[in-house]
């Protein structure tokens, strides 16, 4: 899960990295009684988008006093950047900044550890100074075992070449990050800009974090981060089932198990549908088994997708067996009755495939067309779409 | 020959008396796993009886009946008495990484973690403690690796197909399986599923090298999907160590950027990690990729026909 600015502020602020006073709102008038909280003089008002380049695109703008916070404010509110619409600022107090400087800690897939990224050229895009300039971005292995310590600190500060007398306070800063990264679970913390302000002091102005999803179980409080209101309705819907849903904008509702087995099915239905102009309209994997119960809440829910036109679903027996599957959607259609409106394309292998279709067979289904390939079942699919 | 994995393996479950740790270990005992031991320290000095009936290539090795598993209060007391060299983990994200500690600590060759939602802070943790001690992981969220014929270590189905010339190694289990079924004329060597978590233990890498050192096995499946770049790091080392034939397949291309597509790992982050990417370091590499599952069979079986 990727956070909003002020939510990383907040978990930065807990963890004790320095950070300004700030108030997230959502109206003009929130805009102007939190400028007056902060003192009522110089504040900035910044878009809460989880997408970059929001500066470029007028998102930040500096306001004098409370009046023209509410202003500004106004101005951001519902603005499009980037696809994202605006629906939170965050007004925070503002400062004078001397210098401004680059710092991240993240998971490094490809050598399975982390990776500390620090620079003395902050506040540019982080991609373009790694490619402009690769020398001035230091990049630091951190092993997962030990973490960011005082030593891996120092070694980060030394490869970035910050500036002696600024060597205690960024040390401690990273440190606290660090502890943002490792007790919260996160993949991804970034301060950028990290800056030095002319009174002397350091302070993450900018922050981004992601969390990891799997580590949800140990942060209960995670929970209160999720942004309810930019969820997919449908999404929504199904994460209450327990199903693993993804909406997309096409035609072919699809159901399968395994998740490279839907991904698949996805690009296969793509394929098919790409001279008919079809397109796939959802991911969704109902996992290992198969009950009446799950299959029937996964073509509820993609039912309930009024751009579908017919639903795919892909089923490969492995443990599940094809029979037990075949029994699943022959119940699901009972269970909604009425309310399965849409052709319903079924491609069955593996385990028990015989049975299976045998079921689906001798129940006859008038919505049920059985195909033997997955494949041939794609291309029926997109078909029934058109 | 197969590779990381065969009869002479002796393998230990840990979390062996769980509901899954059950159903699977009557299968693998089934399939004519070698399994000797389960782990609990709740439940040291019982044992578990498993009703067995012989399924898929290695079922000539398998008796019917009942089948008692000793289970022991830590991995080091199973070694000690069985001689294991395997464990297949099966315990909760929760206690995952402490199980995986322990296995690597009491000195087995390899651990398959089946385990799906793992903190991928306790994976970087657990991969670096095994790194650093030699030994091998596969996962976790993964199926599992099956030599068919000789051994099954996790949750692929026995019975898809039996021995043959073909390596597989995959991101994906249901695709696994599915590549197992297209080509279940022909057989395979060995099939790996590495798992989709954004850390794992065993890569493509690892899998393509030690099919290329395999006489047995003549042609190589890889499957791939977004995410990362393993499979373009996998095209670099084909390009340079692989002499046999390799055929492709990566899942994914309608991805939306930004969305988890099921595994932890399956995502598109700004323009890094796609299929379309993948696919083209690939064939660049010499690899022929196919647009479909069963496109990619059908190369794969020109390769060795």
């Amino acid at each position: 899960m990727d956070l909003y600015e002020y939510q990383a502020r907040d978990l930065f602020d807990a963890h004790g990295v320095p950070v300004l006073r700030g108030i997230v709102v959502t109206t003009p008038e929130e805009a102007r009684d939190a400028a007056t909280r902060l003192g009522g003089g110089l504040t900035v008002i910044k878009a809460q988008v989880k997408t970059g380049g929001r500066g470029k695109a007028g998102g930040v703008k500096l306001a004098h006093s409370p009046e023209e916070a509410a202003e500004k404010a106004a101005q951001i509110l519902g603005m499009d950047i980037k696809g994202h619409i605006v629906h939170k600022v965050l007004v925070a107090e503002g400062a004078d900044i001397a210098e401004e400087y680059y710092f991240s800690i993240l998971l490094d897939r490809a050598e399975r550890r982390y990776l500390a990224m620090a620079s003395v050229e902050g506040g540019v895009e982080i991609e373009q100074l790694a490619v402009e300039r690769p020398d001035a971005l230091a990049k630091v292995p951190v092993d997962p075992q030990v973490g960011v310590d005082e030593a891996k600190a120092d070694e980060i500060i030394a490869a970035a070449g910050f500036r002696e007398e600024l060597r205690g306070q960024v040390r401690t800063a990273m440190l606290r990050l660090w502890d943002v990264y490792r007790d919260e679970d996160a993949t991804l913390v970034e301060v950028n800009p990290l800056v030095l302000t002319e009174d002397g002091r350091i302070i993450a102005l900018d922050g981004k974090v992601t969390l990891d999803d799997n580590a949800a179980f140990r942060h209960p409080a995670h929970e209160a981060l999720v942004d309810q209101a930019a969820t997919d309705p449908l999404e929504a819907k199904a994460k209450a089932l327990g199903l693993n849903y993804v909406k997309l904008d096409g035609e072919v509702g699809i159901i399968g198990n395994g998740a490279g087995l839907v991904m698949s099915t996805l690009d296969v239905v793509a394929l098919a549908g790409e001279p008919l102009g079809v397109k796939p309209a959802n991911f969704l994997d109902i996992g290992g088994g198969a009950s009446a119960e799950v299959m029937a809440n996964g073509l509820d829910v993609i039912l309930g997708d009024s751009q579908v036109k017919s639903v795919l679903v892909n089923v490969f027996g492995g443990i599940t067996a094809c029979d037990e599957v075949a029994n699943g959607i022959v119940k699901a259609l009972e269970i909604l009755g009425d309310a399965a409106t849409k052709p319903l394309v079924v491609r069955l292998d593996g385990n028990n495939v015989e049975e299976g279709r045998a079921i689906l067979a001798a129940a006859g289904h008038p919505l049920v067309t059985m195909v033997d390939t997955m494949d041939g079942a794609a291309a029926k699919a997109a078909e029934l779409a058109k | 020959m197969a590779i990381f994995l065969d009869e002479n393996s002796r393998v230990i479950v840990q979390g062996m008396t769980g509901s899954e740790g059950q159903k699977h270990t009557r299968r693998m005992l089934s399939a004519g796993t070698n399994v000797v031991g389960g782990v609990n320290p709740r439940k040291a000095g019982t044992t578990v009886e498993f009703e067995v009936t012989p399924i898929g290539a290695g079922a000539a090795s398998v008796t019917e009946g009942t089948v008692q598993v000793p289970v022991f209060g830590s991995v080091a007391e199973a070694k000690a008495s069985t001689g294991a060299d395997v464990s297949v983990v099966f315990v909760p994200p929760a206690h995952t990484k402490g199980a995986v500690i322990e296995a690597v600590d009491a000195g087995m060759d390899l651990v398959v973690i089946i385990t799906e939602g793992i903190p991928v802070a306790d994976t970087a943790e657990f991969f670096s403690y095994a790194e650093a001690r030699g030994v091998r992981l596969i996962g976790p969220n993964c199926p599992g690796i099956i030599s068919p014929g000789r051994s099954n270590v996790g949750i692929t189905p026995p019975d898809i197909t039996g021995p043959g010339p073909i390596g597989l190694v995959s991101k994906s289990g249901t695709l696994t399986y599915q590549m197992m079924y297209e080509l279940r004329d022909l057989g395979f060597t060995t099939c790996i599923g590495i798992g989709g978590d954004p850390v794992i233990g065993t890569t493509h890498i690892d899998a393509l090298e030690a099919f290329e050192k395999d006489p047995d096995t003549k042609a190589i499946v890889m499957i791939g999907e977004i995410g990362g770049d393993a499979e373009e790091r996998a095209a670099a080392y084909i390009r340079e160590h692989v002499t046999k034939p390799v055929v492709g397949y990566v899942a994914g291309f309608t991805a939306p950027e930004g969305k988890t597509m099921g595994h932890a790992g399956a995502i598109v982050s700004g323009s890094s990690g796609t299929a379309q990417a993948k696919k083209e370091a690939l064939e660049a590499a010499g690899v022929r990729v196919g647009r479909t599952p069963t496109e990619t069979a059908t190369l794969a079986r020109a390769l060795v026909s």
